[in-house]
């Protein structure tokens, strides 16, 4: 029985991985990433983080790139180059981690919401209404603001703040599928809500949380940028913080281009990968879109 | 010995700002042993009726009773009632979960009951409903299996829990001709093995006179006509019923009722069937002297009991 059901578990894989090479964006996109991820976990072993303090530092102020600084240095002589590998793990950090709270709290929402069809889902349609009206930005900054700042604040004021689009899809995907008589049947057998919700609603929504949360993090990178952009960072450095800083040392007057197209390249280069990602398996996982011509 | 009861017996819904009377006045009883069909065109608040039997829908009014006890809405009741009473649906495809494999769907209830064998319970359920080798069909997926294996895999799943009723809403309506004899023989079979009581759901009358020892017609929320199987379908009383039964390949004269379709938010006065019933429009009624109280005298409620009853002033002169 088990052995049969890991072996189903396999083929669906490898179909799944058929459909997915097929998709050249996405395959793009997921390259794109796994150097990234790979970049950003060795980081701290390629590199010493003695570079990134100013007091330490040891090239010229705003220096343009050149063979021992390839991507320049900033207004304090530190290589922009070895700031961006490390601002990588704190963005891709709070990019994964607030979309996925958002996940959790979006996919739990609208699962409850579409279950409960009475006042209770009523409310907490009116709680997710009331979050998706809100300026995101404003919120997450007053959050980030009260919080005091941190890494975990940061992944807090932004998860807390944008899971209100997931909470709607996954509560119109909640209707559709407890509409569907094996709820009634399921009902009949004696059947809860916990067990109607995670048996039956959980794995057929599964694939549309996977694929929305990869899109998601493409907006919580884009949001944590602002927000360090905007001074409400979390202290470390990050990709957001060095858009800051070179706003605050007027790069851009100075001809300091390499301080903003670094940071600048790879929040694009990052957000677009996780989006071509996310739009692959959203046409992979989702039959309905599957076959359309892109 | 009553296994299921229902005791005058109302549902109604707000549907598009009136009130639809889906169910209104029924008294039904099923049997220990007992094969009841409900037969009923569309609309007429059958599979409503069904859905308040096994505790799916509240009633408005009036009571369901399970052995002689009114049936608690509290949700540890309902899920030990759920452990006796089984619901058996129309489309076998749609009421499986197309990602659980066969042996998940009949392990469903007993997972939910926390019953202990599981695997035996599955097995053994899996070979009444006549699904053998068991262990050939426990990992395909529903798309894998024909219509008529899928119903045995729904049959299975109801009974795994041993239930002692089984509420079959159109068990065949959606199979092939070849696999409805099936069904149905599989049905006689659970009664006859495991002495399995069913309330049968259909719109077919021959599926009635094959399966049925008692047979309840249904017409806009009430039933009009009921009596042991023989009696009802070949010498029908009602006039709705014997337009029913006009239809049939082999009846003589079909009997086309005219006027709107039944409609449950406009419950006509009187007696309900007369604006389409054709012994009232021929004339028949009006000989007989009770055509009036087929138009304003409101027809009483029929008891639940056994012998034949019918609600017609006409055929109650």
């Amino acid at each position: 029985m088990s052995a049969t059901a890991g072996a189903r578990r396999r083929t669906a894989l490898a179909r799944f991985w058929r459909e997915y090479r097929r998709n050249r964006a996405g395959v793009t996109g997921g390259v794109i990433l796994v150097v990234a991820v790979l970049l950003a976990v060795l980081t701290p072993l390629i590199t010493d983080p003695a570079g990134l303090d100013v007091t330490r530092a040891t090239g010229a102020k705003m220096a343009g790139p050149s063979l021992e600084f390839p991507l320049g240095t900033d207004e304090s002589g530190r290589s922009v180059l070895l700031m961006v590998l490390w601002g990588s793990r704190v963005s891709l950090l709070i990019g994964f981690m607030s979309a996925l709270l958002s996940m959790v709290i979006g996919t739990m929402t609208g699962i409850a919401a579409g279950h409960f069809r009475g006042w209770f889902g009523a409310v907490l349609m009116r709680i997710t209404d009331w979050f998706l009206v809100l300026p995101q930005l404003v919120l997450a900054l007053v959050l980030g603001a009260i919080l005091g700042g941190g890494v975990s604040t940061i992944i807090l004021a932004i998860g807390v703040t944008s899971w209100a689009t997931t909470a709607r899809l996954i509560r119109a995907q909640t209707l559709a599928v407890e509409a569907r008589p094996y709820i009634e049947r399921s009902k009949a057998l004696g059947a809860g809500h916990w067990h109607i919700m995670t048996r039956h609603v959980l794995p057929n929504v599964a694939p549309l949380v996977l694929a929305n949360t990869t899109l998601s993090v493409a907006s919580a990178i884009v949001a944590e940028s602002t927000l360090a952009f905007l001074g409400a960072g979390s202290g470390e450095v990050s990709w957001g913080g060095l858009l800051r800083g070179s706003y605050d040392w007027g790069a851009a007057t100075s001809g300091a281009w390499w301080y903003i197209l670094a940071p600048g390249l790879c929040i694009v280069a990052v957000v677009m990968a996780f989006t071509l990602c996310g739009r692959a398996l959203e046409a992979v996982l989702n039959p309905r879109l599957r076959g359309v011509p892109r | 010995m009553t296994l299921l009861e229902a005791r005058d017996l109302h549902v109604g819904f707000a549907s598009h700002g009136r009130r639809a009377r889906a169910v209104d006045g029924v008294n039904l009883a099923v049997g220990e042993g007992e094969i009841v069909a409900l037969v009923g065109e569309s609309g007429c608040g059958k599979t409503t009726l069904a859905r308040t039997l096994l505790g799916l829908e509240r009633p408005t009014s009036g009571s369901v009773l399970y052995g002689g006890a009114p049936l608690a809405y509290s949700s540890r009741a309902l899920k030990a009632y759920r452990r006796e009473v089984q619901l058996v649906l129309q489309d076998p495809m749609g009421s499986l979960n197309p990602r659980h494999t066969v042996y998940e769907a009949v392990a469903e209830g007993p997972r939910i009951h926390r019953l202990t064998g599981e695997r035996e319970l599955v097995a053994e359920a899996l070979s009444r409903a006549g699904l053998r080798p068991p262990e050939r069909f426990l990992d395909s997926f529903p798309h894998q299996l024909s219509g008529g294996q899928r119903q045995r895999v729904v049959i299975a799943g109801a009974l795994a829990l041993n239930p002692r009723l089984l509420i079959a809403d159109e068990p065949v309506a959606s199979l092939d001709a070849s696999v409805r004899g099936e069904i149905l023989a599989l049905l006689l079979r659970l009664r006859a093995d495991l002495g399995l009581s069913a309330l049968v759901v259909t719109h077919d009358l021959g599926l009635a006179w094959n399966i049925a020892d008692r047979v309840a017609v249904m017409y806009l929320g009430r039933i009009v006509e009921t009596g042991p199987v023989e009696q009802v379908l070949t010498a029908p009383s009602h006039p709705y019923t014997q337009a029913l039964l006009s239809v049939l390949p082999e009846s003589p004269a079909p009997v086309i009722l005219a006027g709107e379709p039944p409609d449950a938010t406009r419950v006509p006065g009187g007696c309900r069937f007369h604006p389409r019933c054709q012994v009232l429009a021929g004339g028949a009624a009006a000989e007989a002297g009770v055509d009036s109280a087929c138009r304003s005298q409101a027809l009483t409620v029929l008891p639940a009991s056994p012998e034949a009853h019918t609600a017609c002033h006409y055929a109650a002169r």
